[in-house]
């Protein structure tokens, strides 16, 4: 099995998901999504303890442009969400991929994680769309 | 880099400068503007505390002249330019279509030759359609002044950047009223504005214009973008065409009745019967704030209730965060009940939001009344 430790992958609505740690996900959303959206304002996150299916939204960010909701790109429970984010919105416009993160969640496999884009397939999508 | 999107719409002189400064272009009615030169809440927050500058020059310049100028005009819109005393002086108005809808919101400037209109880009094409179909029989010249550009300085430090610029005639437009300025040899400068600060704006010929830009940016004015002018216009409670009006609102439903004038019974403007009768029949809405104490934004066109059974119901005109209260707020047609919350939908839940005065900030502070 591959290892996926470190390994960044995006949807195509522009959410990235990363394995920090085994058996742990981060989600954020990428730099391109943090500029459509402009200055973002608010940001509704998940409860602890709550368990987030990848089909369902589960976090919003609101610019002042527009509201917008995230999908985490696998299902698992919400074990820490970046409560910095709450008083300090604007942080995901600053570091969305590094300080920017806003929930991470234990996985309990990664299967479907490889197939989704890679940096470089989500910088090609991005410039098509 | 992708130029696609934006390249066959029209440039204002100082696109090369909005490029040059990273601004975010976009297409705004057919113009490529700057949307923002980075963060649209850094600009607005620049313009509250310094001096910004908005490159507007999208806006329409028509100027009026001949024999019967003075009598078009005063037909042609709702307010009246018979107040207007001085040159380059202007006042606020709408123009109505014959059954008092808005067909725009304009200033109109009485000038040496005639009468100066500034109206908006978006309603460009109806507008000049509008006025020349209305101004047959009337001994009058129309002029758009597309050689001519617009930049609005606006902010408190603004009178001291014209002052640092060495401006014509500065001394003479420090001692002026809001709404009058100076004129020379087509550079004229009003203090006016559409962000609730005090300031100015200046009208160029086209040839000047990035001078003036280049010389104020080394001075210490911030260039403003597009976004930022939206939550500046919101917090001070300034009308936008297509959201708080439009052709089927009357100007008692959007904040401009006072703009309306009924001094000269004798004057006939357009729409002034079918006013009347709306006035008559007293059953209009009328234009309030909305302040929220949630983390979301009310958007144009949510409909707000002013009771939770969702019996009275109005609309959001235009809704945003304020960078200067940190909250959400919102302009909004009510029906007039002189009630004191109202409710929205946001999210599955019904949340309530304070109505008030629709102004928010006024020269950097907190100017909203909520109703008691």
């Amino acid at each position: 099995m591959t290892d996926l430790t470190k390994e960044i992958r995006y949807l195509p609505t522009h959410e990235w998901g990363r394995i920090d740690e085994d058996g742990v996900l981060t989600v954020g959303i990428s730099d391109q999504a943090q500029g459509l959206l402009g200055d973002i304002v608010f940001i509704e996150l998940p409860e602890i303890g709550s368990y987030i299916d990848a089909e369902e939204e589960s976090a919003i960010v609101e610019s002042v442009k527009a509201a917008s909701d995230i999908y985490a790109p696998l299902s698992g429970e919400v074990i820490e969400i970046n409560e910095k984010l709450l008083d300090e919105p604007e942080t995901v416009n600053t570091s969305p991929l590094q300080e920017g993160w806003f929930y991470k969640i234990r996985i309990t496999s990664t299967e479907g994680f490889e197939s989704l884009m890679t940096e470089e397939e989500y910088q090609i999508f991005c410039e098509e769309e | 880099m992708h130029f696609k999107h934006w390249s066959l719409n029209k440039k204002t002189p100082l696109f090369e400068k909005h490029i040059d400064a990273k601004a975010k272009m976009v297409d705004f009615h057919g113009w490529s503007m700057p949307i923002n030169y980075g963060s649209q809440i850094l600009e607005h927050e620049e313009v509250r505390k310094g001096c910004g500058i908005f490159d507007v020059s999208h806006m329409t310049i028509l100027d009026f002249k001949g024999p019967d100028v003075k009598h078009f005009i005063r037909t042609l819109i709702a307010n009246d330019v018979d107040k207007l005393k001085e040159d380059c002086e202007g006042l606020y108005s709408a123009m109505l279509n014959e059954g008092a809808g808005v067909i725009d919101d304009l200033i109109a400037y009485k000038m040496e030759f005639g009468y100066r209109l500034v109206v908006n880009c978006a309603t460009r094409e109806e507008n000049l359609k509008w006025i020349s179909s209305k101004s047959s029989g009337f001994n009058v010249k129309i002029k758009e002044r597309e050689d001519l550009s617009m930049i609005a300085v606006q902010g408190p430090k603004s009178l001291k950047i014209l002052k640092d610029l060495g401006f014509h005639s500065v001394s003479s437009l420090e001692s002026k009223k809001r709404g009058q300025g100076v004129y020379k040899d087509d550079v004229m400068a009003v203090k006016t504005g559409y962000t609730g600060e005090k300031g100015f704006e200046v009208i160029l010929p086209n040839g000047q214009s990035q001078l003036f830009w280049d010389s104020a940016l080394k001075i210490g004015a911030s260039p403003i973008g597009l976004a930022a002018r939206d939550t500046l216009r919101l917090e001070a409670g300034m009308n936008l065409y297509g959201f708080e009006m439009n052709e089927s609102i009357s100007p008692l439903e959007c904040n401009m009745a006072r703009t309306v004038s009924w001094l000269d019974e004798e004057r006939n403007f357009i729409g002034k019967g079918a006013l009347s009768k709306i006035l008559r029949e007293n059953k209009y809405h009328e234009l309030v704030g909305i302040l929220l104490n949630e983390r979301t934004i009310l958007r144009q066109g949510q409909k707000l209730y002013l009771d939770e059974e969702k019996k009275l119901e109005g609309v959001v005109t235009s809704g945003t965060y304020s960078p200067t209260l940190k909250k959400p707020i919102a302009l909004a047609r009510l029906p007039r009940e002189n009630t004191k919350i109202c409710f929205a939908e946001s999210r599955g839940k019904l949340i309530q939001a304070k109505i008030g005065s629709p102004k928010f900030i006024n020269e950097g502070k907190e100017v909203f009344k909520e109703r008691r």
